[in-house]
């Protein structure tokens, strides 16, 4: 669909390129608002799924694992766009899509409207689906410990959960990090596949101007720029929080300078812990 | 009897025909073992007879397929039922027994995200409730008395693997605990850092500590133990005096792990 109106839009315009276009827009309110929406959808889409993730591998621990393993099943096997198909348009079967667009939230709030229900359906698709896939990262990450580390704080009278949440889970989160900021990265740009499910997020945004003015090449110019702004920033926080976590454990490894991580290159550790969680395949 | 008497009667440690079993393989084959107060019991026996396992089962690290383990007259790890049958313990039951067990282990596992001081202070804060200010205090006489009052601020991979174990034993007793246990605590360590652990050991015993110690220096159980037990193949098959059993073993076993032993130091 986008390739047939960019097609479309290049006819139309008589193949000419306008830099002012580009220019024009790059600062247009409803980008900016778009902007924000892709960076409040990515952050609470990327912390749900971690959580999810966490609460899958408890779960795989317990009785209810087939559970946990069918959650996986399902949205390791079924693609994110059918997913958001679904889960944007599931509130008008539970009698909550009026009460939900009703909501005035986003225009109070100074951005357009838009209905509810498509921008939490979206999140959930997001949150659900990265779920799946932090699983794998949580466990890599926790399972990569030491179990000594687990039974010396059993032996000194601590009960699992406090063994996790202080001995285990802060060395697991140096591993869990790298992988984790990735994710992140991923979790920005594919956010963009909510602007298809009426979700006024950056891409939503780029194409609804790109679409009626027919400047669609223009507006991908204006969209790569502040996707490459969002991810670079990203970038500048992940080197600064795998720096800081390293140095927490004071054991010798340096955290992925800026310039390696945005240009791919991991330090040999975290690359080969990166390695190790991504096996399983991923989008 | 007054309730005193009955009490300092119980032993420490009573292990009654313990059983256990990883997937096919039976490794303790009923196993009974009784600790009094203030004992220093030396497990020794050669590699694979269950030394290990046994010392992890009376802490509930090993669960039991049959037997029962008693710490101070406390079943650990289960409770017995209406029926008589044994049950698994909860969590909070099992944690609370452990919490009076110090464990000390042949690759130390101290927290290395911590440090020396914070790796004694985190159990007595986060289960025993007491404030970090008290911890603190504590946790400094307490490294003091192994030797590494220094060395309180240092993380783990910039100590000695002595002072290492130093530490996780002072992590342990930090608990105050009522018996230690101590798994080849010097196992993992150059020969030259060997001294420095045993002698904290050795302290510990003279202050009256129970301790279960299994180890291949059979010079600290000849000089420490008040009795030596002797594992082959998952079942005690000697117990006695250090003395008496290195100088006349009765089994035919016990002699010839004690000539290998002598062979190779
Ligand atoms: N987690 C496990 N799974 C399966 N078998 C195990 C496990 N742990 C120990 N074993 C087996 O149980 C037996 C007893 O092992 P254990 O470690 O208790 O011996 P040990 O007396 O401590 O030996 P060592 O002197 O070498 O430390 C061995 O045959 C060992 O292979
Ligand atoms: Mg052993």
């Amino acid at each position: 669909m986008p390739i047939v109106s960019a097609f479309i839009g290049i006819l139309a315009q008589g193949t000419q390129f306008q830099w002012d276009i580009v220019w024009k827009f790059l600062f247009d309110s409803s980008i900016l608002q778009g902007a924000i929406i892709t960076i409040v959808l990515a952050i609470i889409s990327q912390f749900t799924g971690s959580v999810i993730g966490l609460l899958i591998y408890l779960i795989r621990r317990t009785p209810l694992r087939p559970a946990a393993e069918a959650y996986i099943w399902f949205f390791r096997g079924t693609p994110l766009l059918v997913q958001l198909l679904f889960l944007t348009n599931i509130f008008p079967l539970l009698n909550l899509a009026r009460p939900l667009n009703s909501s005035t939230i986003f225009t109070d709030l100074g951005f357009q409207y838009m209905p509810l229900s498509f921008f939490l359906g979206a999140f959930l698709a997001f949150a659900f689906n990265e779920g799946a896939y932090m699983a794998e990262i949580m466990r890599a990450g926790i399972d990569s410990i030491d179990p000594g580390q687990m039974e010396a704080a059993k032996s000194l009278g601590m009960s699992y959960g406090l063994a996790m949440r202080r001995i285990v889970l802060p060395q697991a989160a140096r591993v869990i990090i790298p992988p984790l900021g990735n994710e992140f990265n991923s979790m920005l740009k594919t956010t963009s596949l909510a602007g298809y499910f009426g979700v006024l997020e950056l891409y939503g945004a780029g194409f609804n101007i790109g679409n009626s003015l027919f400047k669609p090449l223009e507006l991908a110019i204006d969209l790569s720029i502040w996707y490459l702004l969002m991810t670079t920033l990203w970038g500048f926080v992940q080197s600064y929080l795998e720096r800081r976590f390293n140095a927490s454990t004071l054991d010798g490894t340096k955290g992925t300078r800026f310039i390696d991580r945005v240009l791919g290159r991991g330090t040999p550790a975290t690359e080969s812990a990166a390695e190790a969680i991504m096996t399983g395949g991923r989008r | 009897m007054t309730q005193e008497q009955q009490s300092s009667m119980t032993p420490m440690v009573a292990a009654t025909d313990v059983h256990k079993w990883f997937n096919q393989t039976e490794v303790l084959r009923g196993v009974s073992l009784t600790v009094g107060r203030g004992e220093v019991v030396v497990i020794i026996g050669p590699s694979g007879s269950g030394k290990t396992t046994f010392l992890r089962c009376l802490n509930h690290l090993e669960k039991i397929q049959q037997g029962q383990i008693t710490i101070d007259g406390e079943n650990i790890g289960y409770r017995v039922e209406n029926n008589g049958k044994l049950k698994e313990d909860s969590e909070k039951n099992i944690s609370h027994v452990r919490a009076q067990i110090g464990m000390v282990f042949q690759r130390f596992n101290l927290f290395p995200h911590m440090t020396a001081l914070q790796n004694v202070i985190e159990a007595p804060i986060h289960v025993l409730g007491i404030s970090k200010a008290e911890a603190e205090e504590r946790a400094r006489q307490l490294l003091q008395k192994v030797g590494l009052a220094h060395k309180a601020d240092a993380y783990p991979n910039k100590l000695s693997g002595g002072q290492q174990q130093r530490v996780a034993i002072a992590r342990a007793l930090a608990m105050q605990p009522k018996l230690m246990l101590f798994d080849e605590a010097t196992s993992a360590l150059d020969p030259e850092l060997v001294g420095e652990v045993l002698k904290v050991m050795k302290q510990l015993a003279e202050e009256g500590m129970t301790m279960v110690v299994v180890t291949h220096e059979m010079g600290f159980a000849r000089d420490v133990a008040d009795r030596v037990v002797v594992m082959d193949q998952g079942q005690i098959i000697e117990q006695g005096q250090p003395a008496a059993l290195f100088a006349n073993p009765q089994q035919e076993r016990t002699r010839t792990f004690l000539g290998m032993v002598r062979r190779a130091e």
